[in-house]
């Protein structure tokens, strides 16, 4: 587009703009004298009156007053029937200009009066504040006042939206404004071709909201084209929704998914790698969120600056007492149990009692709160999905363990240790490996990192002594479906759990369908007794 | 007198020793004058009567733990069917009698508003269906995992992974208010059983009685399973799986054969144990549950009879006494059971006593050579029932 022909549009809005904006403003000139209408006792049908009044005036700046009065703080002085705004103060009512909200001295709280409210005067301020704000300055004050007035769908309101839309020179928010321009028109009494033309207004836009209101529409309508229009209108959402959910239940899978591969990427090393069963796995999870909550109380009271650095100061810790838990495990109670699985699996389950009754003698039996940094909470749509912050950090960072794993086992020293070691244990020993000191290192891992989920899983669970609990089961499932002493097994085994226990919710409920889960795994270890990804060559069963 | 020989004194006792309590314990209750210095006080009847339905279901544990090597943490699951299974018939009692007085429908479907009764509740008004089904549920449950996991040579702890997640699944099922089993809240409030009200000390008198009958013929019948040929595939199967294979048996039905066994008897125990302490509710699915079983076993020794019974009675004695005097103690008990039973303890109280016993024994028989056998029993298979 070239600079001649954007002046000539930009003249062009304005010259609209001036002409559809223009005569409003002709109407009421002042804006301060129609709001002291407000003054002296009047019926709520009088407010109303004077509220239509200043939605007409078309002035950003009556927007306080109206606020101020749907919030119950406009006053009018009983000496001379002037309007303010008023904020107590002690006996004393500290006034403020309405439209300018400037201070205007103060008054006995005796000496005024409040302007009456009552519901229908509270939705009439927030109508016309939404028509006010439709020409406000800031595009995303327009965006959100189209907004609400797509949701109002008032058929009064076509005409300031016609003339909004003339002016408006911002696409995006244009698109909002035809389409609450749409909403209203399929409410009101229009010509049916009109509405046929809104009806696909608002089929492009594709949510619940213009469902519902299509929906209302094609039944009550007497017009055959527009209520075929309609109908394909209606097929058209009911696609793009039914699009947007599966991608919402991906979604939602792979956040389970993420949180699944946390608690299990640690017993992908012990269980997995090492073939120790370790029942105090989701102890050590549990140990991790309590690490936080330790790090956010202390935060609390003696540096509050750092709370939004909170989790980052936790992680290392977090990984530092799992650790050395799983380390004194190791050194004091596994190793004697090399060759016994069935005796460690009791073991490590005495442990895990024992955890968890110490945690519960620590802390209590009750959940503790662990707070939300700023950067891990609320949330943004794409298209119809929503997306939480905390759940998408939790899929990066559990991705960012596993690659930080994938790393440490196949790049470092202690890695290669680590695969000798379990490979073939006596070669390794002849090879000059301390094999016992990489046995506890490898647990000490793989507990370390179930302390670090247990970070991140105190963003989106319950911290309570039964934390790990809820855990174990799933992260077992997890290793023995992608297949012991495969990584990426666990990954996938981890992912395609989370998704297909979301996909199962909506059919079976969320307790049937994990229900359903464990029936198929467990189907599905007979089938593969040694998982997704079974590890290759022949080996005889311990 | 074949079996006498078989079983051995110690068995005999234990079995007589049950018959005997069986006779006493409800005399002691129900014609001593509550002064009298042998007197058993009410609450003690049914909570003697819990411990036994415990031994029993410990019992069946060790059949496929001890004898086959089987670590099943699932047969919480088949406990509470069994007990499901007999709290319907009791449910089925209660009649109009309920809060709601609803002659068919029991309370809590009347209000979840249920018009008529789930066709699984058909029967359960007859004692001999309840009879059955605490067996067959049980059982077929049994089979039919047993079966499927035992064909794919699901073994160790991938099999004891699984029987845990079974439960579990079990449990999440129970949980729900429209499978039909009362939910959360379970099934409770009876009113009688077979006629005799339920809170009666006469009746409680009997059922503690009919729980010792149990697991004295349950001793009699594992102990008969386990010194037949088919108890020494049993233990071939524990011992050396791979090598029974290829000697040309299968063991998978071994297996399969001691796992259903298995539980029934477990059904059994937890059919007895419902109208003793009047209640049945999910929890008993929870994992933890299971574990606790396999700790019972394990201390009182397991591959012998007399083991999970002991361990049974005495790790429940410990749990009533610490949670009624330190309830914040007894995770730590137990926990510290389990880490001090498989590190120090792997034979459990029975098994070492035997143990100690034989090395005596054969250290005497070779007093005059040097030490007869080594002392180091760790890595060592475990000894095979001594009896």
């Amino acid at each position: 587009m070239t600079p001649s022909i954007r002046w000539l549009l930009a003249a062009l809005t304005f010259l609209f703009s001036a002409i559809s904006v223009a005569p409003v403003h002709a109407q009421e000139s002042d804006p301060a004298a129609t709001i002291q209408k407000f003054g002296g006792k009047q019926s709520y049908d009088e407010t109303e009156a004077v509220i239509s009044e200043l939605a007409a005036t078309g002035d950003a700046r009556v927007a306080r007053a109206l606020r101020a009065l749907r919030e119950g703080d406009l006053y009018w002085r009983e000496s001379d029937e002037a309007v303010f705004i008023a904020e107590r103060n002690g006996d004393n009512y500290d006034l403020l200009d309405p439209l300018t909200g400037e201070p205007a001295g103060s008054e006995p709280r005796g000496d005024m009066s409040k302007v009456r409210v009552k519901n229908s005067i509270r939705n009439a301020v927030t109508t016309a504040l939404g028509s006010l704000t439709l020409r406000a300055e800031n595009p995303a004050q327009r965006m959100r006042a189209a907004e609400t007035l797509f949701s109002e769908a008032d058929p009064e309101m076509i005409e300031p939206l016609d003339a909004a839309i003339e002016a408006e020179s911002n696409a995006d928010v244009l698109i909002r404004m035809q389409e609450a321009r749409a909403a209203a028109v399929l409410a009101s009494d229009r010509p049916a071709p009109e509405k046929a033309e809104a009806a696909q207004v608002l089929a492009n836009r594709g949510d619940r909201e213009s469902l519902t209101m299509l929906n209302r529409f094609a039944n009550s309508t007497e017009d055959q084209a527009a209520r075929t229009a309609a109908i394909a209108a209606i097929a058209a959402i009911e696609n793009n929704i039914a699009f947007w959910n599966q991608a919402q239940n991906i979604w939602y899978g792979l956040s389970l998914g993420s949180v699944l591969l946390l608690a299990a990427i640690g017993l992908a090393i012990t269980f997995g790698v090492m073939g120790v069963i370790n029942m105090a796995h989701g102890e050590m999870v549990m140990l991790g969120a309590y690490t936080t909550f330790v790090v956010q109380e202390f935060i609390r009271t003696s540096a509050p600056g750092l709370f939004e650095w909170s989790l980052l100061i936790a992680l290392p810790l977090a990984f530092l007492v799992s650790g050395t838990v799983g380390l004194v495990m190791e050194r004091g109670l596994i190793r004697f149990l090399y060759g016994r699985p069935l005796e460690t699996l009791l073991a490590t389950f005495g442990v895990s009692l024992i955890l968890q009754q110490a945690v519960r003698t620590i802390f209590g039996p009750s959940n503790r709160e662990v707070g939300n940094p700023d950067w891990m909470s609320g949330a943004f749509d794409i298209g119809l999905m929503s997306v939480t912050w905390n759940r998408l950090w939790i899929i990066i960072f559990a991705l960012a363990v596993f690659a930080a794993l994938l790393i440490v086992l196949n790049k470092t020293p202690l890695g290669l240790q680590m695969r000798a070691v379990t490979q073939n244990r006596s070669m390794a020993s002849a090879m000059g490996i301390r094999t016992p000191w990489v046995d506890a290192m490898t647990f000490a891992l793989g507990s370390g990192i179930a302390g670090i989920a247990g970070v991140a899983l105190s963003q989106v669970d319950n911290v309570s002594p039964n934390l790990g609990q809820g855990y174990i089961i799933d992260s077992f499932m997890v290793v023995v479906f992608g297949g012991v002493g495969n990584l990426w097994g666990t990954l996938v085994g981890a992912m395609s759990l989370g998704i297909l226990n979301k996909f199962l919710e909506p059919y079976a409920g969320a307790v049937l369908g994990k229900i359903v889960v464990l029936v198929l795994i467990i189907l599905f270890i007979q089938k593969r007794p040694r998982g997704l990804f079974a590890q290759k060559g022949r080996f005889v069963d311990a | 007198m074949l079996l006498a020989r078989f079983l051995g004194p110690r068995v005999w006792i234990l079995i007589a020793a049950l018959l005997l309590a069986a006779v006493l314990v409800p005399m002691a209750n129900l014609y001593l004058s509550p002064s009298h210095p042998l007197h058993v006080p009410s609450y003690m009847v049914p909570l003697l009567g819990k411990y036994v339905c415990y031994a029993l279901l410990a019992l069946a544990l060790d059949l496929v733990w001890g004898y086959v090597g089987i670590l099943s943490l699932g047969h919480g699951a088949f406990f509470a069917l069994g007990g499901y299974a007999m709290g319907m018939y009791l449910m089925r009692q209660i009649g109009a009698r309920g809060v709601y007085g609803n002659p068919e429908l029991p309370d809590f479907m009347v209000f979840l508003n249920w018009k008529e009764l789930p066709w699984y509740w058909y029967g359960f008004d007859q004692f001999w269906f309840a009879a059955i089904m605490v067996m067959l549920v049980p059982g077929l449950l049994g089979f039919v995992f047993g079966y499927f996991a035992f064909r794919s040579r699901v073994t160790g702890v991938y099999l004891s992974i699984i029987t845990q997640a079974m439960t579990y699944a079990l449990l999440l099922a129970f949980f729900r208010n429209d499978m039909g089993f009362g939910g959360n809240n379970g099934l409770t409030d009876f009113k009688d059983i077979l006629g005799f009200p339920i809170q009666a000390d006469s009746t409680r008198a009997g059922l503690f009685a009919a729980s010792c009958i149990a697991l004295a013929i349950a001793v009699l019948i594992v102990g008969w399973i386990t010194r037949s040929k088919l108890g020494k595939l049993m233990v071939a199967v524990r011992d050396a799986e791979s090598r029974t294979r290829f000697i040309g048996w299968r063991p998978e039905y071994v297996k399969l054969f001691a796992f259903t066994v298995s539980a029934v008897m477990a059904g059994i125990a937890g059919a007895l144990y419902v109208p003793q302490v009047g209640i049945i509710n999910p929890g008993e699915f929870a994992p933890v549950n299971s574990i606790e079983i396999v700790v019972w076993a394990a201390v009182g020794g397991r591959g012998t009879l007399l083991g999970p019974v002991i361990g049974a009675l005495l790790v429940n004695y410990g749990k009533t006494y610490f949670t009624a005097v330190a309830p914040e103690f007894w995770l730590f008990f137990l926990g510290g059971l389990f880490v001090f039973v498989t590190l120090l303890l792997p034979r459990g109280i029975i098994g070492t006593i035997d143990y100690g016993w034989e090395t005596w024994r054969s250290r005497r028989r070779a007093s005059r050579e040097e030490k007869g056998e080594s002392d180091d029993g760790e890595g060592q298979p475990l000894a095979s029932p001594a009896e």
